[in-house]
């Protein structure tokens, strides 16, 4: 029974990897744009949450209610003025201002906060589990697959079903001719990346009451982000669900083996994919 | 027509009006460079031994990044092993350390290439973080190798670099002590690295290859269509920088003598550093990374105090510069005065014989 039960919690900790990834790859899929300073992004989220909950005392949940539009402004203003500036046919500019991005959050969080790991607490929620035969399965963790569904099936129906969502794809298909049909690409960029930076107060929520965090632990989940999207396939939101528990069920199956395996195992996972399907398993987009 | 135009009557050079100057300088401040360790501190042949390998490192990322169009942010992945290869050979094997330190680069290589295999496979941004994934895939297995300390990390056996090859002789030689007579012949070897480096980059650039690069770079489709390999010159590229790259890890790690997966495989450390030298110098040229590395050891000796204000600054500072002056402070400084120290830009000189041009009809 150990072994369901491994892959079970690996399935559930792939939700919060697929929440890392879905606003990865929905700035990806819209503009093209690979934003390296995103996982940083998501531990600056968490200590914001952090701040919120040891400031006013507020429960976790409305602490990351109220982060949300402060990241949506954050994202949509980081966008409008800085990355916009930097789009084109070259992709070094994108990349180098993301990464210095990337550098700047981090060593910015570090002078703040110092390098102490930190953990937003959530109660009784912690430790609650639900009993079902003979694997017990924790609230949290259930909590974040079910965030990370709910995302993915939120950002389908905005993108599928509203005009919002029209822009974006039209922006996505030819920014110039959607311009002449009154699209300005600059407003549904930031739009995108505001959109992005809510989803990225979700995943800041799980992570930061799931496991301690600290400044310097978002590259990592860059990775992870990355890894999920290229394995899904670029351009699709389930795929990136599908990319997110291969490496979660890899990472506790390679942990179960040996402990010092986990990460290790997830990267191989994310190399073996690589290899027989070069891109990934869903894919919808042409690059 | 164009057969009757003398071919000979036309050259291509890449020479221009400044190129012999700069040369004779740049001889001049190798010959000063190399004498150095004469006439000033062990602390300043220290300095000036970062100095150098970081140099290496970031003419490695540039050849990269600006001439071949390969973001990497994963090259910490051959330092690391280079110097872990080079420790492996000093510590398991009994090789002299200069030795390891060619073992080292050819470790580097050869893992170059099955990782040009895996991460060639990504296009564009995704290539950046798949060479990331790379590193962080054999900074994990590495921290496995319980003989080398596993994860937390192992020494040099003692004495080990005192009794390199050239250390003795430079000890009696200058009638300095053992540890210092070791530095002096690190800085020798990262300065013999750094002109060897350049040199060969700057002649790589010169040539057909180079052409070819440039070609690529600018216009995939249309290099093809007259000949050039985009995947055959990016990958040669690759694995060129990775050698370089190795041997200058396992230089840097004969001098600190202490090693562990975290210090080897640190992104700030290898990675960051690097991509703003190159940024703030001027991206896509050899002289950026020359200006990037002084201006980088400036800041380092004026903020070192600050901890993580001064990388936060140096972020700072590379995100402006991208954004306002992609081209670096070289490129700012080449604009107003046309002036280049390794020109590779090729100029059409002499034109055909007016006679010439009347055969044709």
């Amino acid at each position: 029974m150990s072994w369901l039960d491994t892959i079970l919690q690996g399935i559930l900790l792939g939700g919060l990897y697929a929440l890392f990834a879905a606003g990865l790859a929905l700035v990806f899929g819209i503009m093209r744009l690979v934003n390296l300073a995103h996982g940083d992004l998501i531990v600056l989220a968490a200590f914001l949450i952090l701040l919120l909950v040891s400031a006013l005392g507020l429960n976790p949940f409305i602490a990351a209610a109220v982060a949300l539009p402060v990241m949506f402004a954050l994202g949509w203003a980081l966008q409008f003025l800085v990355l916009n500036r930097t789009l084109g046919n070259d992709i070094l500019p994108p990349l180098l201002v993301t990464f210095g991005l990337s550098v700047v959050i981090q060593n910015g969080l570090l002078e703040g906060f110092s390098a102490d790991s930190r953990r937003i607490s959530a109660g009784a929620l912690e430790t609650a589990s639900l009993q079902i035969g003979p694997i017990s399965i924790g609230t949290m963790p259930l909590l974040t697959f079910l965030s990370a569904v709910g995302v993915i099936v939120a950002l389908n129906l905005v993108f599928y079903r509203t005009s919002l969502g029209r822009a974006f794809r039209a922006t996505s298909d030819d920014s110039a001719t959607a311009g002449l049909m009154g699209i300005r690409a600059e407003r549904i960029f930031a739009t995108a990346t505001g959109l992005a930076m809510m989803v990225v107060t979700i995943a800041a929520l799980y992570l930061g009451t799931r496991a301690n965090f600290d400044p310097t632990m978002g590259p990592a989940r860059l990775i992870y982000a990355f890894e999920a999207v290229i394995i899904g396939g670029l351009g699709s939101f389930w795929g990136t669900l599908a990319g997110g528990i291969i490496i979660g069920v890899a990472q506790t199956v390679g942990a179960a083996i040996n402990p010092e395996w986990q990460i290790l195992a997830g990267h191989i996972a994310f190399l073996l994919v690589l290899l027989v399907r070069p891109r990934g398993l869903f894919p919808r987009a042409v690059d | 027509m164009s057969d009757h135009l003398s071919a000979s009557s036309w050259t291509v050079s890449t020479r221009t009006r400044g190129s012999a100057v700069s040369m004779l300088a740049i001889l001049a401040l190798v010959a000063l460079a190399f004498a150095a360790p004469l006439f000033v501190s062990r602390s300043v042949v220290q300095d000036l031994f970062f100095i150098l390998t970081m140099l290496v490192l970031a003419q490695c990322w540039n050849l990269l990044a600006g001439y071949a169009g390969l973001v990497s942010v994963g090259q910490q992945a051959f330092v690391g092993f280079g110097a872990y290869a080079m420790f492996a050979g000093v510590s398991l094997l009994g090789m002299d350390p200069m030795a390891a330190i060619l073992l080292g680069g050819l470790a580097a290589l050869a893992l170059s290439v099955p990782t040009a295999f895996f991460v060639f496979r990504l296009q564009g941004a995704y290539f950046a973080i798949g060479t990331w994934v790379i590193a962080e895939i054999v900074r994990l297995s590495l921290a496995q190798w319980k003989a080398l300390g596993g994860g937390t990390g192992t020494s040099l056996p003692s004495g080990a670099t005192r009794d390199m090859v050239g250390v003795r002789f430079v000890a009696d030689l200058l009638g300095v002590r053992g540890p210092q007579a070791t530095d002096i012949v690190c800085y020798w070897l990262a300065l013999f690295l750094a002109v060897v480096t350049i040199g060969s980059i700057y002649k790589l650039l010169r040539s057909k290859q180079g052409l070819g690069l440039a070609a690529v770079r600018d216009n995939r489709e249309a290099a093809r269509s007259v000949g050039v390999d985009p995947t055959w010159t990016k990958s040669f590229v690759y694995l060129v920088a990775a050698l370089a790259t190795g041997l200058a890890g396992a230089l840097i790690y004969v001098q600190k003598a202490r090693i562990s997966p975290d210090a080897a495989f640190s992104v700030p450390d290898w990675t960051a550093y690097v991509i703003f030298i190159v940024v703030i110098g001027g991206i896509g040229t050899i002289e950026g990374p020359i200006v990037g590395v002084i201006v980088f050891y400036i800041l380092q000796s004026l903020l070192a105090d600050y901890g993580s204000w001064y990388l936060l600054i140096l972020g700072l500072i590379g995100i402006l510069i991208m954004l306002f002056a992609p081209r670096g402070l070289w490129g700012l400084f080449a604009d107003r005065t046309g002036l280049q120290l390794f020109p590779v830009r090729r100029i059409l000189a002499g034109q055909p014989k007016p006679k010439d041009i009347r055969g044709s009809d």
